[in-house]
């Protein structure tokens, strides 16, 4: 069993955040980074699976330079090879754009199951999976709580989360691209082992061409999306804030005497 | 004039909540232009269903009525609205954005040469040009985003961002269009439905929650917060990421996937307030956020924030509590 795990590296936003200089996107300066959390638990799941029932896990990312530094922490925690769609081309797509660059890659690869994430943090498009399994014309599902191998190891039941706690529970058959919700597992930590051998692993870096693709077909110049500004939300009313030492006390003073909701 | 349609979501005769708002949207966004929205289902056996949109200010409202569309698949939804658009796509599709459409909506903008416009939260004219707002960095931030290139522009519509009270009521004819299904794939066999991990807990009834998040750091730091529950009577609900830890059980957890609450006390400690959280729990009569970052999401619709470290400002509410 081949399995290629979408990894994508986002930033981590509990810092403060500012608008970038040209206004359509945060300034990465000082954020740190790391993969996506769904992502991460897809490459957990892509590495059991691998385990369980022979094969390898390739991850691919599309991103600048720092990504890098998450394909290794991948590398370290079990996947075999890398494919890193760093091209400058390839930057600051859509979902179809990012998606077709993607699958390319996988195509160009070749394998039997791609697993995603879910939703990236950042752009949160929750679509790049689907589209892979457009581009491939693979079957394909999303928010996948569940994967079990069944028989023969040429179909799965799939559990996929529904609103308000249900699930539905159906057969895919492989190929397919499984976009996998935060939950359905918890991320290893790479061995000390892990992390000496994922420097001997290979990282390629096809170029828009070496997949077949034309630079206008990625990135920005193939997106049917464009960012024209960013900005925090405007504050509504907002809450009454209390700081410092005393906060506390007023807020349990104010929830007994202003909004009476406790006794 | 811009032809809007709004592509409706439905379950076992009933509409969802969620395409009221996608009804009202499409009738705003058509007034923009001068014309009028129409709507489209998808289904097996659902006139009651369509009669509900048909009571609408619509110029229409088409119903692909099919065997194979009787429990929902992307495969055959994707075939169903293709097919439907051949014969000419309308420039913009709206949609709730849901767990169901979020999963095919994709594939579809694949299959008709569509531009994607995911989670909307408003619209605006810029001239001829639609400008949308929609939310990035789990709602910390908003982007303004346009469709570029050719094609129709397939949206969805965040949950709440637009009000199904500003739906104008109407009476409009519903037209039954036949799709050739013959050769859809479905590409999934339908198994069933599951209650995920159990519901022994009913959040619903409690008046009092209180309510952790990621924040928490931890299910050993969870002490505290059990005893400020106990001290208020309340129960303890958990954001997403302290289920998917392990460190409280599913039927705890509150938002979209879990359970929707209106406690007339909801406390959230240590919870940013990402969209999926805000749907379970934004009907409390009062929201009090604890968080240590001034700018987390949660304080824009709380009626009271402490903006500081949850784990000296429980302890100091229990003392609080206790001295008073
Ligand atoms: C399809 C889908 C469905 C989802 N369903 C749900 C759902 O049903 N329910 C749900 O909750 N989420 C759901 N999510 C996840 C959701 O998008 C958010 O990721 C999640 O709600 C974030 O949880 P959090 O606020 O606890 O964590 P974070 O976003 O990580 O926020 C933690 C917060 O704690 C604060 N903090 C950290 N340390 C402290 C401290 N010591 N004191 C005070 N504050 C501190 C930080 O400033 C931050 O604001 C879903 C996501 C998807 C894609
Ligand atoms: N640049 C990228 N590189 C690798 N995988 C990606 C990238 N962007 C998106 N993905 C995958 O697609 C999923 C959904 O992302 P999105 O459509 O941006 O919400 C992510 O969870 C990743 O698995």
């Amino acid at each position: 069993m081949k399995i290629v795990v979408c990894i994508k590296q986002v930033p981590e936003t509990d810092k403060r955040l500012r608008v970038a200089t040209d206004g359509r996107w945060i300034d990465e300066a000082e954020l740190s980074f790391a993969i996506n959390e769904s992502d991460e638990v897809a490459l957990e799941q892509g590495l059991q699976l691998a385990e369980k029932h022979g094969g390898e896990v390739v991850v691919v990312s599309l991103g600048p330079e720092r990504v890098r530094e998450s394909l290794r922490k991948a590398l370290a925690m079990g996947a075999a090879r890398a494919i890193h769609l760093r091209h400058e081309a390839f930057a600051g797509g859509d979902a179809i754009a990012t998606g077709r660059a993607l699958a390319a890659a996988i195509r160009r690869e070749g394998c039997d199951i791609v697993l995603t994430g879910s939703q990236s943090d950042d752009n949160g498009f929750g679509a790049t999976g689907t589209l892979i399994a457009a581009e491939l014309g693979w079957p394909h599902a999303w928010l996948v709580m569940g994967i079990e191998v069944e028989e023969g190891a040429r179909t799965f039941k799939v559990t996929r989360e529904m609103e308000s706690g249900l699930s539905e529970v159906f057969r895919l058959t492989l190929p397919a691209v499984l976009e996998v919700q935060a939950g359905l597992n918890h991320p290893r930590y790479a061995s000390l082992k892990g992390i000496m051998s994922a420097k001997k692993k290979e990282i390629s870096e096809p170029t828009p061409a070496d997949l077949g693709l034309a630079d206008g077909q990625v990135g920005q110049a193939g997106s049917r999306l464009e960012v024209l500004s960013v900005a925090f939300p405007e504050s509504s009313a907002g809450a009454q804030i209390f700081e410092g030492d005393g906060a506390a006390a007023q807020l349990i003073a104010k929830l007994k005497n202003e909004a009476r909701v406790i006794s | 004039m811009t032809s809007i349609v709004a592509v409706l979501q439905h379950r076992e005769g009933k509409l969802h909540r969620m395409s009221l708002e996608a009804i009202a949207a499409a009738q705003q966004l058509a007034a923009l232009s001068g014309g009028k929205a129409s709507a489209i289902l998808l289904g097996s056996g659902i006139s009651e269903v369509a009669a509900l949109v048909a009571a609408s200010d619509l110029a229409g409202v088409r119903v692909v009525d099919h065997p194979l569309l009787a429990d929902y698949t992307p495969g055959g939804y994707v075939a169903a609205l293709a097919g439907l658009f051949a014969s000419g796509a309308p420039d913009i599709v709206l949609f709730p954005h849901t767990y169901q459409t979020v999963e095919y909506l994709p594939r579809l903008a694949f299959a008709i040469g569509g531009g994607i416009v995911p989670e909307a939260l408003s619209f605006e004219m810029d001239g001829s040009e639609i400008v949308w707002k929609r939310p990035i960095l789990e709602g910390k931030m908003h982007a303004r985003v346009r469709a570029k290139g050719s094609g129709p522009i397939l949206a969805s519509l965040q949950s709440g961002a637009f009000s199904a009270e500003g739906r104008k009521p109407g009476q409009t004819a519903i037209e039954n269009v036949s799709v050739d299904l013959a050769t859809a794939a479905t590409w999934r066999e339908i198994l069933g439905v599951e209650q995920m991990g159990g519901d022994t807990v009913d959040l619903t009834k409690a008046d009092i929650i209180v309510a952790v998040g990621r924040g928490v750091g931890g299910a050993d730091k969870l002490g505290p917060i059990e005893e400020l529950a106990r001290a208020l009577k309340a129960e303890v609900g958990a954001s997403r990421p302290v289920i998917d830890s392990g460190w409280l059980p599913r039927d705890r957890q509150i938002g979209s996937s879990g359970q929707t609450v209106s406690p007339k006390l909801y406390l959230a400690l240590g919870i940013s307030g990402a969209i999926q959280h805000l749907v379970g729990m934004k009907g409390s009569t009062c929201i009090v956020a604890v968080n240590k970052d001034a700018g987390a999401p949660i304080f824009k619709i709380a009626n009271y924030g402490i903006v500081g470290d949850l784990h000296e400002v429980v302890p100091a509410m229990l003392a609080a509590l206790a001295a008073s």
